[in-house]
């Protein structure tokens, strides 16, 4: 897999720390990887809304990658149910499905971004930065144009 | 069957097969299936429901299967087509097509909710009347051939249908 400059977070100059959701182990391990190639670290992961709200709490991460469709509890209520206690909670909706209700009904619970899959390495970098970079969490190497490495 | 309403899902499934396999992928022309379903290989099933209403059976070669979670994982591709690597490949493979050709049908109107993804194995079934008129399209892909199977009806056309019946 290509990887990217890494991303920091200004105030302590520490990796972007990521919780990733999701009901496929393989889309979690696959998520993963790129959260490995973008120079971030896992602070968690869960299969469904309920344990990822439970995980949000416990390890107050950086940015969410969030599915939509699971198990128990679906993305869409789980980042309302986020936005509410943690306001300022950085989610990107990552799904297959992105039909334009499934969008707006996340935006409108306080999602910040939609990735649709089969996720684009790149696409997931920019998005990550997009949704950083507004909120100025972001450090120097984050900020620019796209930076891929060759390895 | 409706060929408006398979096309969706043979677009998502030729986009999506040659974004993660990175290769071209050849589209064999449909062929309609009328008995009941047998299984080639290592399944996944999804079902939908609402104003279209079905089943899709996501259906690989054995040898294809594991090429496929190997190539997915970048990894060497598993032994055995049974190793819990493949069927969570298979299952994320099919619900990356069926949820981008749900989102496609979605923007044209039509309104259904998706099943999470299982693994099937039974080798022939669901004698349902979705069976009774499935479309089977193949997909050659730089790892092998994969199959769709899709049984649908169409719910709106039959209520209307079933209305127009009434008043005659």
């Amino acid at each position: 897999m290509e990887q990217f400059t890494a991303l920091s977070v200004t105030k302590e100059k520490r990796p972007v720390r990521y919780l990733v959701v999701d009901d496929s182990v393989f889309a979690r391990r696959n998520l993963a990887r790129m959260v490995e190639s973008f120079g971030g670290v896992m602070a968690g992961e869960a299969g469904d809304g309920f344990t990822a709200i439970t995980e949000y709490n416990r390890t107050l991460p950086d940015i969410v990658l969030m599915d939509i469709t699971m198990p128990q509890m679906e993305g869409i209520e789980a980042v309302e149910r986020i936005v509410r206690q943690h306001p300022d909670a950085r989610i990107v909706m990552v799904s297959s499905v992105g039909y334009q209700e499934n969008i707006l009904a996340a935006l409108q619970k306080g999602a910040r971004h939609f990735v649709q899959k089969p996720v684009r390495p790149d696409v997931l970098y920019e998005i990550v930065r997009y949704v950083l970079n507004d909120d100025g969490v972001l450090t120097g190497a984050g900020i620019g144009g796209s930076q891929k490495e060759a390895v | 069957m409706r060929m408006d309403l398979i096309q969706p899902f043979v677009s998502a499934a030729d986009s999506v097969l040659g974004e993660l396999l990175q290769g071209p992928t050849v589209v064999g022309n449909p062929s309609m299936e009328e008995d009941a379903y047998r299984r080639k290989g290592v399944a996944a099933l999804i079902g939908f429901q609402g104003d279209i209403e079905g089943r899709i059976i996501f259906d690989l070669e054995p040898e294809t299967a594991c090429r496929i979670a190997g190539s997915l994982a970048g990894a060497e591709p598993p032994a055995a087509a049974d190793d819990s690597v493949v069927a969570e490949t298979l299952c994320e493979l099919a619900n990356m097509i069926i949820g981008n050709a749900v989102t496609l049908l979605n923007d044209r109107g039509f309104h259904f909710r998706v099943q999470p993804p299982e693994v099937h194995t039974d080798a022939e079934g669901m004698k349902s009347s979705y069976d009774t008129e499935a479309v089977v399209m193949s997909f050659e892909t730089p790892a092998g051939f994969v199959y769709l199977n899709i049984g649908m009806r169409y719910n709106r056309r039959r209520k209307t249908e079933r209305e127009a019946a009434v008043t005659a």
